[in-house]
């Protein structure tokens, strides 16, 4: 336990669970992400920070330049325990700019900015939106999303960014929010729509999307990726997180589950069969075939 | 006018109501789902022409593919086993599987921590850890007690307002301050262990990683770099430098095999080891001494087998527990080869096979 490993150790409970929160596990917490203004931040941009995360208020202004400088990031990350953070700023040479960014180990990992071309916010659509806090689906549409190396690792990001806590199950009237990106032409359009399940003939509902904010037309400028061995090392899980193979069982094509027995040796001979009257051997029988095969000790005198 | 409205209503109704309403969805490149996420993956080139121009028709033709792909993914996560959750009245959940798209961790997976000065004695003696009750029962109070803390068993230690002087103590001596300061001795030695395992812990990890961690200095990637070097099978005999890179200057005491002694030095010395060497050859004794060799080799046979068993043995007795230790406890304290005397007795089997004959 890593609160236990300081040199001065806490003196509270309450600190302890503190630390022990922020330490590294084997199955880890949620992600936060830290929404951050940059210096002349403007309206777009602002509403566009505000909407994307609704939940969360943002937290600091007037950080310099994070493809320049990342100490200041990283300062933040570490007392604020974020591990994903959105930072937005405008300037006459890039404007409406938006950098998503995750970190590893308080330290910066991907940074991608991404401009921001058209910008429609929740409260331009007026309609009854899906409540806050529901996991919503992602869905990416778009050949450049496989091969373009940036967009792969965009796309990582954003399902990052979006995906919410991890849950085991879902109530299936529940999915009511999609966030839909579409990556065509250098373009990325990232669009959010509430979904309405409508009677079809079978069990599975037909679906109907209403357009809800924000949607957001995106374009790719700058990026700072993380070094392959980098990124494979944050990958890494630790080895007790592992499913256990169950060993000795197979499935088959159509479904069926074989499994092997292993079995000692079996002198079939002694194999308990069922007991045919007919073949019990006689004691006249039984003689004669133990005097051929016991080996007799013969006493010389 | 009403009325037009209201047939209206009902033709549209009435549509809506026969229309066919399909599930199906076509597309070339069939997608790629991960559940556990509630993630879809559309490799199919989406159409750019039609998503060229600005405005409405743009945004239908994306709600349109936006669509089929939420009516595909909805239909792999209805085919998902779901049960009704609180009752046969409760909403339809269904589990989903663990998510499959692999993601960075926030921080690096926990290190294991090296045991402890203690622990390791442990381990090698086969000492398992022997689970307290909770609570004590105190004879004078008459109940159950915590064994420590607050309302502890045997009364509050700070209010110990006696404490007897022992028979060849100093009468002047104050036994109060002598108890105090005990406590403050054990205190800080106990600090002080604490502080030397974290020491040994901190050593052994921060030993170079050879990995990039994204935040190394330039002396940690100057070591990891000449480590890397020396790290073939030539030793980093045979690697190129860098244009600029110094060459490695020749350790002063030459490596292990070219150390030589002086040529005049002690005469007395290089007499006294040339005779030593005659003497080890002629003598009949053999060099290495078997009894002590074997029992070597049987006490770290046991400390495996007591750290492979440990945790699988169900917990014994007090009894049975304590009447293993007291063996091991004896062995461990007499001399060495005392101890190992004793053991041969315990074990003639073992050792006797193996023993050459002498």
């Amino acid at each position: 336990m890593d609160a236990l490993e300081r040199v001065v150790k806490p003196k509270t409970k309450r600190a302890k669970r503190f630390l022990e929160k922020r330490e590294p596990k084997l199955t880890e917490n949620t992600k936060n992400a830290m929404l951050i203004k940059g210096g002349n931040a403007n309206s777009t941009v602002t509403e566009v920070l505000k909407d994307i995360v609704s939940h969360h208020l943002p937290i600091q202004k007037n950080i310099t330049r994070p493809f320049e400088d990342q100490t200041s990031l990283e300062f933040f990350s570490k007392k604020s325990d974020c591990s994903l953070f959105l930072f937005g700023s405008h300037n006459k040479k890039r404007p409406n700019n938006l950098i998503v960014g995750r970190m590893f180990d308080y330290h910066v990992l991907d940074m991608i900015e991404l401009g921001i071309e058209n910008f429609v916010s929740l409260k331009d659509i007026k309609n009854n939106k899906c409540p806050e806090g529901t996991k919503p689906m992602l869905i990416f549409a778009g050949d450049a999303f496989d091969l373009n190396e940036e967009y792969r690792r965009l796309k990582s990001l954003l399902i990052d960014f979006f995906r919410g806590p991890t849950v085991p199950n879902i109530r299936l009237a529940g999915l009511e929010h999609v966030l839909h990106f579409t990556a065509v032409d250098g373009k990325i359009y990232m669009r959010s729509y509430k979904v309405l399940l409508k009677k079809s003939g079978c069990k599975i509902p037909r679906i109907e999307l209403e357009d809800i904010g924000p949607s957001l037309d995106l374009v790719m400028r700058r990026t700072h990726l993380a070094s392959d061995d980098l990124y494979k090392l944050s990958l890494k899980q630790p080895k007790a997180l592992k499913p256990k193979k169950k060993k000795n069982i197979s499935h088959d094509v159509f479904g069926t589950t074989y499994g092997r027995i292993h079995m000692q040796k079996q002198d079939l001979s002694k194999l308990q069969t069922r007991k045919m009257k007919g073949l019990k051997k006689r004691p006249a029988e039984k003689s004669v075939e133990d005097g051929g095969i016991s080996p007799k000790k013969t006493k010389s005198v | 006018m009403a009325a037009v409205r209201v047939e209206e209503v009902l033709a549209a109704a009435a549509q809506e109501q026969h229309r066919p309403r399909s599930v199906q969805v076509e597309k070339e490149l069939e997608l790629e789902f991960d559940l556990g996420n509630l993630l879809a993956l559309d490799p199919n080139p989406p159409p750019a022409a039609a998503l060229r121009g600005a405005g409405p028709r743009r945004e239908s033709q994306l709600r349109a593919l936006a669509r089929d792909n939420a009516q595909l993914l909805a239909a792999r996560l209805w085919e998902l086993p779901a049960e009704r959750a609180d009752g046969a009245a409760g909403p339809l959940v269904a589990r989903l599987p663990e998510p499959a798209f692999r993601l960075p961790r926030e921080k690096p997976p926990p290190r294991p921590r090296p045991p402890t000065r203690w622990e390791q004695f442990a381990r090698l003696k086969g000492i398992r850890r022997r689970k307290r009750t909770s609570l004590v029962w105190d004879e004078q109070a008459k109940e159950w007690r915590r064994r420590w803390g607050y309302r502890r068993a045997g009364g509050d230690p700070a209010r110990a307002w006696l404490a007897e002087v022992p028979a060849g103590a100093d009468p002047e001596e104050d036994q109060l301050a002598k108890l105090r300061r005990a406590k403050r001795e054990r205190v800080a030695r106990n600090e002080l262990n604490r502080l030397r395992n974290l020491a040994r812990a901190h050593r052994s990890a921060a030993a170079a990683p050879l990995h990039p961690t994204g935040h190394q200095s330039r002396q940690e990637l100057g070591l990891v770099a000449r480590v890397a070097r020396v790290s073939t099978a030539s030793l980093g005999r045979f690697q190129p430098r860098l244009p600029k890179e110094p060459a490695e200057p020749p350790s002063r005491d030459g490596g292990k095999k070219r150390r030589f002694g002086p040529l005049l030095g002690d005469l007395a010395a290089e007499r006294g080891r040339q005779l030593e060497l005659l003497r080890g050859m002629s003598s009949k004794k053999p060099a290495l001494d078997i009894t002590r060799a074997v029992n070597k080799q049987l006490r770290e046979e046991d400390a495996e087998a007591a750290a492979a068993k440990g945790k699988k043995r169900a917990q014994r007795g007090k009894r049975g527990r304590r009447q293993q230790q007291r063996p091991g406890k004896r062995s461990g304290g007499g001399g060495k080869k005392g101890g190992a005397a004793r053991r041969q007795q315990q074990r003639p089997a073992g050792g006797g096979g193996r023993r050459k004959k002498a």
